[in-house]
């Protein structure tokens, strides 16, 4: 018994030095980062814990106010409004978490390419980067969901597209910065190659703050997930995502506000805890200047 | 120098509109199935398709096409919208000037009311008037536009009954998309103007102007926010695009025509013609912005100026 309580102690003692750990120091990081966690299990383990059947119509119930036993209220095909903002939960997160993660694979290689090897091929990169930079990411999502159709894969790399131009940019500046530093002047002269170069010495010290660029930008990926779901070129039903929901909220708003009001609420509240958990994290790592710098 | 600095910068547009426009002109070509399946009547002959084919061009090479689709844009001729069934031109007339005001008193509404609150919160020092301005930007940048323009019509339309829930009739309706809009533009411009004001007061000459015994007011007015004004810019001219962006989602939210509002039932109902009439013109809007931007930086910074030459 000791000893397990122990090593749970010096588990969490080591995970409290660690950065993540550091982030969750101050009280906002321990209530957004809580939150997170809990969204997360939320969203992991969503059908152990909604009362209902997400997709399951009760039509004599339809426009339920909040109360029992639908704590949130009904929508207008009486299904569960907590119900569908729980498994929303698992569709906002999956969808900005893999194109945020695609976006970060697609613009580290351009970013750290670009950087590296410099000249005309880094003009070429940056001028399109910058082009898409002045672009409101709604409407480069836009432009790209005209492409290839509405849906949930289409809102993915949607997302994706939108900000790519941010972390080339942001990865760009790191190689750039990192490129004038002794160490990398160093292990050039003894002759390493580009790729040893490139993969072992310039991107490992790079990969910090596109990581937690990354988590913001899954933030402003929710939002725009639910964005596109709200003008119905995202999840398309029954699958329920918050963007749809409200989306179908708005015929009956002045019927059963709650339907757009909860999942509206959940958005935000999540998008704030990223950012304010980012902020956390930005502060613990001491990486401000090397974000703004990009 | 100035002009020879905007010539430059209008110089450096062409490139970027042809690349703008091949991507827009890209998205009809991309799309699977064949636009011809759509247009042809059933039981048609195989002769009457090629034909059909040849009328819209179709049987060209792909470039050929894309000089024939631009060089009828700059003739006014957007072509003509499937579902509507009118010129993709007169839908975009008629729909512009909404936008465009929208547009333009949102971003007079955060200059003006971003600016009065950094300033205010600049001189005061005091650190709740500094909490506030955080938390409005927090909720401006974070909370979704739609959302945000919901809440309001639920709570200043249905429950106060002060502003119309939707439409485009009379200054009461562009109270509430204004202020949507503007919230976050708000707090933005707040935040730049405060951080400014407090950096150029650091400056020994603002330290000499005190000591020359000039009043407080005189040097903010006459010297503080001249410098602070610059970055202030920089931010507003960024936000043109913003502001746009955000105008799509609002007009659709308010059920206001206006650009947006058309884009997004053109996507809805696939209407390719006015999805491309519309996205050219918000990405034309999108760099007329930030070409303002740069040339009202660059009149105010020589050292811009210099740099970008």
């Amino acid at each position: 018994m000791t000893s397990i309580t122990g090593t749970a102690a010096r588990a969490l003692a080591g995970f409290g030095s660690t950065s993540i750990g550091r982030a969750f120091g101050s009280w906002l990081g321990k209530i957004a980062g809580g939150f997170l966690v809990l969204l997360l299990l939320t969203a992991i383990f969503a059908p152990w814990i909604t009362p209902f059947d997400y997709a399951a119509q009760d039509l004599t119930n339809g426009n339920a106010p909040p109360g029992w036993p639908h704590l949130l209220g009904t929508d207008q095909f009486g299904r569960d409004v907590l119900s569908r903002v729980i498994y929303g939960a698992r569709t906002s997160l999956s969808v900005s978490a893999t194109a945020i993660a695609i976006s970060i694979t697609v613009g580290m290689t351009l970013g750290a390419a670009a950087g590296y090897i410099g000249g005309m091929f880094e003009r070429a990169v940056m001028t399109v980067v910058d082009l898409t930079w002045s672009f409101p990411d709604i409407l480069i999502a836009l432009i790209f969901v005209a492409i290839i159709g509405p849906g949930l894969t289409s809102t993915t790399f949607a997302i994706a597209i939108a900000y790519l131009a941010q972390f080339t940019r942001l990865t760009r500046a790191q190689i750039v910065r990192l490129k004038r530093e002794t160490f990398i002047e160093a292990t050039v002269n003894l002759g390493a190659k580009p790729r040893h170069i490139l993969l072992r010495h310039l991107l490992p010290n790079a990969i910090t703050p596109v990581i937690v660029v990354g988590m913001l930008a899954i933030g402003d990926g929710i939002v725009l997930e639910a964005t596109l779901g709200f003008f119905g070129l995202g999840a398309q039903p029954p699958t329920p995502s918050w963007g749809a929901m409200m989306s179908s909220g708005t015929a009956q708003l002045f019927l059963s506000p709650w339907v757009i009001i909860f999942p509206g609420v959940v958005v935000a509240v999540t998008v704030i805890a990223v950012n304010l958990f980012g902020d956390e994290l930005i502060r613990a790592l001491d990486i401000k200047d090397r974000i703004r710098g990009a | 120098m100035l002009l020879r600095y905007t010539f430059f910068r209008v110089l450096m547009l062409i490139p970027v509109s042809i690349a703008i426009s091949v991507v827009i002109f890209m998205i009809v070509h991309l799309l699977p199935g064949d636009p011809i399946d759509n247009l042809i009547r059933v039981g048609s002959s195989p002769d009457d398709r090629t034909a059909l084919i040849a009328k819209y061009g179709l049987d060209q090479p792909l470039f050929v096409q894309y000089f024939r689709w631009i060089g009828a844009m700059f003739q006014g001729d957007f072509g003509e919208a499937i579902v509507l069934r009118r010129p993709v031109a007169d839908l975009i007339a008629q729909n512009l000037p909404y936008s465009l005001q929208l547009g333009a008193l949102a971003f007079l509404f955060s200059s003006i009311v971003g600016i009065t609150l950094g300033t205010i919160s600049a001189t005061t020092r005091s650190a709740w008037v500094e909490q506030i301005v955080r938390g409005f930007i927090l909720i401006g940048s974070t909370v979704p536009g739609f959302w945000l323009a919901l809440l309001m019509i639920l709570f200043f339309a249905v429950q106060l009954q002060w502003f119309p829930v939707s439409g485009a009739k009379g200054w009461q309706s562009l109270v509430l998309p204004v202020l949507t809009i503007g919230v976050g533009g708000v707090a933005l411009v707040a935040r730049v103007t405060r951080v400014a004001l407090l950096d150029v007061r650091k400056e020994d000459f603002v330290t000499l102007l005190h000591a020359k015994g000039l009043p407080s007011r005189t040097i903010l007015t006459g010297h503080l926010m001249p410098h602070a004004m610059l970055p202030v810019v920089t931010i507003l001219a960024l936000r043109i695009g913003w502001i746009l962006g955000g105008a799509v989602t609002v007009e659709f939210v308010f059920g206001r025509p206006g650009l947006g509002s058309l884009l997004i039932r053109a996507l809805g109902q696939r209407d390719y013609p006015v999805v491309q009439g519309c996205l050219l013109m918000l990405a034309l809007a999108v760099m007329l912005g930030t070409l303002i931007g740069d040339v009202a930086q660059a009149a105010m910074d020589p050292r811009v100026r210099e740099a970008k030459t």
